[in-house]
């Protein structure tokens, strides 16, 4: 490096830690959305460089729907509490209980039912933030994104009519019930996600590296086959995302490259052991990320959408 | 860090252009033969194709996102996108071309060390063309190329690119700010000169469009002379992570100009109080010294009355600090500003109550002159005066792109109505007690 001159990571990094110090310092009750994926993972080493040696000054929220990855689940617990954060969790069968969501007729993923999850717990808590690892480069309607981003009432998000984001001046006025999305990494790509991961020496769910799984192909995409059995021994935990009689299944060396729930993620197969592995394969990908998230799949605009109706 | 890996740069681009220019046929094209365009997004291109476009691929669909976009063929809003080549990493700021979206193009251009301005080769110089130049002097961005584009459409004619250049020539002089400023034929639609050499060019002798920007000198984009540390957060724990930091008191920020070295003499604004930088403190371990952009938290000698809003400022030179201040604005609201309105300003870490006291005049795109206005629209650029609430430490926009600069929000709707720029400080400020040492 030359003496007075950042490297593209360290540009990075200071100004995604300059974003998440403006939301501590223009918010009154902002939440990080944490997942335990690996956007989410940088976000709360960024939230460690911009607030150590205090503690993050704000809770851990994650939004799950029922199908998740145990690799997932456990990871993210155990995050949250090396970090000693609060970590909040609502579900989606707890919104389906206290009646603020409806199964859908015939829709096995609970993608979009995440949205009333989220508003839900963004006004039982009365957030008026939530920081999200959404970055501009993965998806097209995501490219038109502000590093913060309106929300009104609703939680709606309009896209033709987002305030101005002029140099790092960035607006973070509310009137009351309206509600900011932030996001640090809007200029990060996947590349430079794991090229911070393996700088910062960060852990991820062992999902990220190549392992035997039993898949099954619908849509186009290798889904993995859900367990038979959750923790509690309850049978067919994940109703409907077990593959039918007439659907191909079998071993697979894969991992994943994005992780949604076990119904939208499609496994990849991949012989990637370490995140140099990773980063080569990242490299020389001819489909983006993306490509392998079912939920994206609805149409040409599935996550325009949804983001106006309040997706993170 | 590996020996073997280089250090990779980030350069921020724009482009501008008027509508059908092909700004985003060339962003596509730059995707596209850098190999940054996945097999999915050109399926989806395919797809699209098939159903609107009789079979042809329209690379402008890679970046128009939004579904009214693409319905009526047009780019409404500013879209990010992201290129890495082997040398350089480039974050493009997409911006249309339309004569009401010039909020869109200060928007882009804010951030941008080098800008794009696209001339239709057919078109020549239009007022288009002298708007997104003085838009790009304005903002402050170091570096210019005009891409004269569609040159297929004037049989690659050297004297047509030539009577365009002389034309852009003739006028930049008024501008008079750009560190460099490059002129290259290309054909975005059929890559000519953007990532490989054209044939048909055989009398231009300059890079690629792609060469050109992987390559410009960009390390001494940000300004290194002068500390200027907005306060962003103080950093007082609790309950420390490590327990011998109890009485720890760090005032964390983005280094907005210069560089901070521990045991350096600084002032504290507005109280004017002096001390010394005791630690550099990061995540990572304390530094000797740090620079614009790094973001850090300072711990001074002294236990001073600061907070978030106070600036703290190398002695060396110092800066302005007025509440009455004197800018250029690019205004953004469909309602016009007029003199006498009160807004929110943001400035830095800080926002204040500001009055615009007087409007001063309207830029007319033809002349770059200034003309007499009793209000500016939305995409005009005007002189204005401010008054603060509180005054502001500051410089002008030219020494410093991140302490010149500030926004205007309306309240009540809390849009973002302005962008301004101001000028330098009629006088710097001045310490009461010049003696004064600790």
């Amino acid at each position: 490096m030359s003496s007075y001159h950042l490297d593209h990571l360290a540009y990075l990094e200071t100004e995604a830690i300059h974003v998440l110090r403006e939301v501590a310092a223009e918010f009154e009750r902002p939440a990080v959305l944490f997942s335990g994926g690996k956007d989410s993972i940088c976000i709360l080493r960024l939230a460690e460089k911009a607030f150590r040696p205090s503690e993050i000054p704000m809770p851990f929220l994650n939004v799950e729907t029922g199908h998740e990855f145990p690799e997932l689940i456990e990871f993210r617990d155990r995050r949250a509490e090396e970090l000693g954060a609060k970590l909040i969790v609502r579900t989606v069968d707890e919104a389906f209980e206290k009646g603020l969501a409806t199964p859908t007729p015939g829709q096995v993923s609970r993608n979009q039912l995440q949205i009333p999850v989220l508003l839900g717990a963004i006004e039982e808590f009365q957030f008026d933030c939530c920081i999200g690892g959404a970055r501009r480069d993965e998806e097209k309607a995501r490219a038109k994104e502000r590093f913060f981003s309106f929300r009104d009432a609703f939680g709606q998000w309009d896209p033709k009519n987002q305030r101005p984001e002029i140099w790092n001046l960035y607006n973070a006025r509310l009137n009351p019930g309206e509600n900011m999305r932030v996001f640090p990494l809007s200029n990060w790509t996947e590349t430079d996600v794991w090229e911070y991961i393996k700088k910062e020496e960060l852990e991820v769910p062992n999902i990220y590296f190549s392992h035997e799984r039993e898949c099954f192909h619908r849509a186009g995409q290798w889904l993995p086959v859900p367990p038979a059995h959750d923790a509690n021994g309850k049978a067919d935990p994940y109703e409907g995302a077990r593959p039918s009689d007439q659907e191909e299944h079998r071993q697979m060396i894969c991992r994943v490259r994005t992780i949604a729930d076990m119904i939208s993620t499609g496994m990849i197969e991949s012989p990637a052991e370490d995140i140099d592995d990773i980063i080569s394969e990242v490299a020389a990908a001819r489909v983006t990320e993306r490509g392998t998230r079912a939920d994206d799949k609805a149409s040409e605009a599935a996550m325009e959408d949804r983001k106006k109706a309040g997706y993170f | 860090m590996s020996d073997a890996q280089q250090t990779i740069e980030l350069l921020r681009f724009n482009t501008c252009g008027s509508v059908d220019d092909g700004k985003s046929t060339l962003i596509g094209r730059l995707l596209y033969d850098s190999k940054s365009i996945m097999e999915d997004q050109m399926e989806a291109l395919e797809r699209s194709a098939d159903i609107t476009g009789g079979g042809q691929v329209n690379l402008a669909n890679l970046t128009d996102g939004l579904r009214a976009e693409r319905e009526q063929g047009i780019t409404i809003d500013v879209a990010y996108r992201y290129v890495a080549t082997p040398k350089r990493k480039f974050i493009v700021a997409d911006t249309p071309g339309h004569v009401e979206y010039t909020r869109n193009m200060v928007t882009g251009a804010s951030t941008a060390n080098l800008s794009i301005v696209l001339v239709d080769a057919r078109n020549g110089v239009i007022e288009q063309t002298r708007r997104h130049s003085y838009i790009s002097a304005l903002l402050g961005i170091p570096h210019i190329v005009f891409a004269v584009n569609k040159m297929d459409l004037v049989d690659w004619s050297e004297e047509r690119f030539r009577e365009i250049r002389e034309g852009i020539e003739a006028f930049l002089p008024k501008l008079n700010l750009f560190k460099d400023v490059k002129f290259i034929p290309i054909s975005a639609l059929e890559g000519d000169n953007v990532v490989t050499f054209s044939d048909k060019t055989p009398w231009y002798e300059g890079p690629t469009l792609l060469g050109h920007i992987e390559s410009v000198h960009i390390a001494s984009d940000w300004n290194l002379n002068g500390l200027r540390f907005p306060v962003q957060w103080v950093n007082r724990p609790n309950n420390p992570t490590d327990p011998a930091l109890h009485d720890f008191r760090g005032l964390s920020g983005q280094i907005a100009g210069g560089i901070v070295k521990v045991g350096q003499e600084v002032l504290a604004l507005p109280s004017g109080q002096k001390s010394r930088i005791q630690e550099i403190w990061t995540y990572d371990g304390p530094l000797e010294e740090a620079f614009c952009p790094q973001s850090v938290t300072l711990r001074l000698e002294d236990d001073l009355d600061i907070s978030r809003g106070d600036t703290i400022v190398g002695l060396d030179p110092l800066p302005g600090h007025s509440a009455e201040l004197a800018g250029r604005v690019c205004w953004m609201n469909p309602r016009p500003l007029t003199a006498g309105k009160k807004y929110f300003l943001k400035h830095g870490t800080q926002t204040v109550q500001a009055m615009v006291t007087s409007l001063e005049s309207r830029i007319d795109f033809e002349t770059f002159e200034p003309e007499e206005t009793a209000e500016l629209a939305m995409n005009d650029i005007g002189e204005v005066r401010i008054r603060t609430a509180k005054p502001l430490t500051y410089d002008g926009y030219t020494a410093n792109r991140l302490t010149g600069s500030f926004v205007l929000v309306e309240p009540g709707t809390n849009a973002t109505v302005a962008a301004g720029m101001l000028h330098p400080p009629a006088q710097s400020y001045k310490p009461e007690y010049t003696d004064f040492s600790i």
